[in-house]
């Protein structure tokens, strides 16, 4: 390190994993403008190996943040700028970070492998002429003796203005390579990747690849889905207050889970022709259950809600009928039926409808499925789910009760079956043993693909959810 | 063990086979514990062994070790910081392991040899290195810089096990060397330790460090942390047993302790090493502990284990018994523990600007230890690569 440093210190994105090259950002902690300790969290940033918290290097003031959440960023690349010194006054002009139009590495940044950040065109320090034949030997055809410096094949970096974010990976394919146009040729993908694809619905043929000849990268197929998160913390404004312009309109762009969700909802509702049933039970009995559940000991610190005795009942159901636990495989002209759910639960968050589930939920004893929930809903809530959590579904359940409703014609998640809505529990007049009685109910809807359940299979098994939901004791009995 | 995380569930649906014989199965009488986590001091218990164990510390030796464990602590948070900024290439942190640790290390008398992997910087520190050392190693700038044989302290091994054979050698060569067994003064022998981990009782090397130091009688403490996690796999799916019953199938007594209960730690390796010194062969000591933080920051914990686990094992810290000993029979106040922070503070600024200021080598300092004595050939090797790095324009580096 120099001493004199300028006191506006950028930070670069560090290799936090043995040889990464790039990270997403996940989220800010901090903003332009926050004063911040010395080793305060201040970006959470995703990298193949792992979401991490990094801590601020140095203390001092936010001046610049150099990428957007959702942002792709070299291993290298600046990605805050920090005062160090504000009590100082203002910084000197040409200490402001923002109007550098090339970024100068003023810290060292370690790899452990591979070539080093990609802080600027590599250079390739020229060879003193070649006095003899050992450096001739070791030099080979690779360098010219005395050449100017090579330019490298790596792209230079783009400027780092503020607030930029990171073009879509699929829109740059490296090394300029161009996009495959004419007749189809196979897609170069790694069996995982093709893996990822297939669970999160992404067609390979659709993508352009931006590994080495042009082979779609987990990147690619994520960033197909989610990378374009957007910033969760604009959403939420642009909710609470809409910004109409002056033609008194507001337009959001189209993109992260929105546009995820659009695609997935289109694609499932003109693919698979939906059926949608409905069922109103008594579900009283189910609710005292859960009560009697509550004062037992060793559920003493679960969290319990009609959510989970949905759950159950869906399991025990599918575990009846296991057809309802299937997928329609266009692709291979196979009807597959799983003997694992992994169980979707709908959750609004801030960023949006998303659909993550508990994977082999099938084999989880009721305390463990509570708290699964729990952690689901929590994780959630935190805008911490990742892609693998949302990966997979085979059937899943959406509250919608949660906000008021009776029930809904649910759309079915791409390649499930079978998606039930459970509305509101409300005290409702029933007849109960041959007199009207205030009683807990509520109304199940539930949609399913046609091409594989046909209505008797369908309402066999809403039947049998109603069933476990108004007596739990009498179906546990009858069905395990 | 909580319920329902999500490791639980992953142990659940990977384990083949009928389950293990004690999934999970609950600590009773056979861990060795002199503090519970609520800070209450148990005067004697007798372990698995058949070993009454206690301590007898003074007061400051008391706060002494509670200074320990929070400036390892400190020093571990401080070299993760500096591993996610950029500073250093990996690092193993030791979060949730410091009794295990300090209490191992603080039970070495100075002429016994320890053997570590990569994660024992709370034993280096209480070998009197100074912590800036693996930090040239975990940065890329030397291989690990102090000296073995002066601080009786191995080079960090990141060959899971290997090291548990190279300390049974060094353990058979001192007994060869007349050094064990003269007489029962404990200034008088030396004795080995070799730290590893739950994972590394899967290695044949350990098994086999097992074998030759039983049939050896070779003065050794094997002392494995068993913190619950080989990177991702649970300690359910790598054993049938608990690890300390291990050691009777191969003919050494076995002993679990609380690995988070710096006291019992500290009695239990003092008491092993010491019947190693006189003769008595090896021991095998499980420390039942839990790594709080990733396998190594390259590591993202939250894939394989729930946040419930984890949480049960706050309760279980190390750190936070030994300050609710210390206050509860007033061998320390509120200024003692302000100046042991303010202590583990000033330590990780120093460390943390003298990582900061660590050169890069000179790439011909490659060739300084690949022997002890320097081979012809190292020679030449080297003068060609002098040559070479002088054949470029404003050579020198």
């Amino acid at each position: 390190m120099v001493s004199g440093v300028s006191r506006i210190r950028k930070f670069e994105m560090p290799d936090l994993g043995e040889g990464l090259t790039e990270g997403e950002i996940l989220r800010w902690f901090v903003k332009v403008g926050d004063t911040i300790a010395q080793n305060q969290p201040i970006v959470e940033v995703e990298t193949a190996k792992a979401a991490v918290e990094i801590p601020a290097k140095w203390p001092g003031r936010v001046t610049a943040i150099f990428h957007e959440e959702g942002a792709t960023v070299d291993v290298g690349a600046p990605i805050i700028a920090i005062d160090t010194d504000p009590e100082a006054g203002d910084p000197p002009a040409d200490d402001a970070p923002a109007d550098g139009p090339a970024y100068v590495a003023e810290e060292r940044t370690a790899v452990l492998v591979g070539y080093g950040p990609k802080t600027g065109a590599a250079k390739r320090r020229a060879r003193k002429t070649a006095t003899n034949g050992m450096a001739a030997a070791v030099g080979g055809a690779a360098v010219e003796p005395a050449a100017p410096p090579v330019p490298a094949p790596v792209p230079a970096p783009a400027p780092a203005v503020p607030v930029s974010v990171a073009a879509p990976v699929s829109s740059a394919p490296a090394g300029g390579r161009p996009a495959a146009v004419g007749p189809r040729v196979p897609v170069l993908a790694k069996p995982p990747v093709r893996k990822l694809a297939k669970d999160l619905g992404v067609d390979l043929t659709a993508l352009t690849g931006s590994g080495p000849l042009g082979s779609i990268t987990r990147e690619d197929v994520q960033a197909a889905t989610s990378a374009a998160a957007p910033a969760p913390a604009m959403a939420a404004t642009a909710v609470a207050a809409p910004a109409f312009g002056p033609d008194r309109e507001q337009r959001t762009p189209i993109k992260g889970v929105r546009k995820l969700t659009a695609e997935n909802m289109v694609a499932s509702a003109f693919t698979a022709p939906h059926v949608t049933e409905f069922l109103t039970v008594d579900v009283t009995r189910g609710v005292r259950a859960l009560d009697r559940l509550r004062e037992r000991a060793e559920w003493r610190d679960a969290r319990i809600s009609p959510l989970l005795l949905v759950a159950k009942a869906v399991l025990l159901g599918i575990r009846r009928y296991p057809m309802i636990n299937s997928t329609w495989s266009a692709a291979t002209n196979e009807i597959i039926i799983k003997e694992y759910v992994n169980l979707g639960i709908a959750a609004a968050t801030e960023r949006g409808l998303i659909v993550p589930n508990i994977k082999d939920a099938g084999r989880l004893t009721l305390r463990d499925l509570a708290d699964e929930l729990t952690a689901l809903v929590r994780t959630a809530k935190a805008g911490r789910t990742s892609p693998a959590d949302m990966a997979g579904g085979t059937f899943s359940i959406t509250n919608v009760g949660v906000f008021g409703v009776d029930t809904g014609t649910p759309i079915l998640p791409p390649g499930e079956a079978a998606i039930l809505a459970l509305g509101a529990i409300r005290e409702q007049p029933w007849v109960h043993k041959g007199k009207i009685r205030a009683r807990q109910v509520t109304t199940l809807g539930m949609s399913f693909d046609h091409r594989i359940i046909d209505g008797e299979l369908g309402s066999k098994f809403l039947r049998d959810v109603g069933a476990f939901l108004s007596d739990p004791e009498a179906a546990l009995l009858a069905w395990t | 063990m909580a319920k329902g995380d999500r490791g639980a569930r992953l142990r659940d649906r990977r384990t083949a086979g009928p389950p293990p014989a004690e999934p999970g199965a609950p600590l009773g009488d056979d861990l060795v514990q002199l503090l519970t986590p609520e800070g209450e001091r148990i005067d004697r218990v007798t372990g698995p062994d058949g070993v009454e164990y206690s301590v007898d510390f003074s007061d400051s030796e008391y706060r002494g070790l509670y200074r320990d464990l929070v400036v390892v602590r400190r020093l571990d948070a401080e070299s993760t910081a500096l591993q996610r900024q950029g500073e250093l290439g990996i690092w193993a942190s030791l979060l949730g392991q410091e009794a295990a640790q300090v209490g191992s290390g603080r039970a070495l008398r100075p002429q016994d040899m320890a053997f570590p992997t990569y994660r024992e910087h709370g034993v280096l520190y209480c070998r009197g290195i100074d912590p800036i050392m693996p930090l040239g190693l975990f940065r890329g700038v030397d291989q690990g810089a102090w000296d073995p044989v002066e601080h009786k302290f191995n080079m960090y091994t990141i060959v899971i096990g290997a090291q548990t054979l190279h300390a049974t050698g060094y353990a058979m060569g001192i007994a060869m060397d007349g050094k064990v067994g003269n007489s029962d003064d404990p200034a008088d022998g030396e004795a080995v330790i070799a730290y590893f981990g739950d994972g590394a009782t899967s290695q044949g090397d350990v098994n086999e460090a097992f074998i030759w130091s039983s049939v050896y009688h070779a003065p050794i403490v094997f002392f494995c942390q068993n913190n619950q996690y080989a990177i991702s796999e649970p300690i359910e799916r790598q054993t049938r047993i608990p690890l300390y019953r291990r050691a009777a199938g191969f003919g050494f007594p076995g002993v679990r302790v609380d690995g988070n209960d710096v006291l019992a730690t500290y009695a239990v390796t003092r008491h092993a090493l010491d019947n190693a010194r006189h003769g008595q062969g090896p021991t095998m000591i499980e420390a039942h502990t839990y790594r709080m933080g990733a396998h190594t920051t390259t590591d993202d914990p939250t894939r394989y284990r729930g946040i419930s686990e984890v949480e049960a094992w706050q309760a279980k810290d190390p750190i936070a018994r030994v300050r609710a000993f210390l206050a509860k029979q007033q061998i320390a106040d509120a200024g003692f523990f302000t100046e042991v922070d303010e202590q583990a503070t000033a330590e990780a600024m120093s460390l943390r600007e003298r990582v900061l200021a660590m050169p890069d080598p000179e790439p011909v300092t490659l060739f300084d230890h690949v022997f002890v004595d320097e081979t012809p050939q190292i020679r030449q090797q080297r003068a060609r690569f002098v040559e070479y790095q002088a054949s470029f324009e404003g050579s020198g580096h």
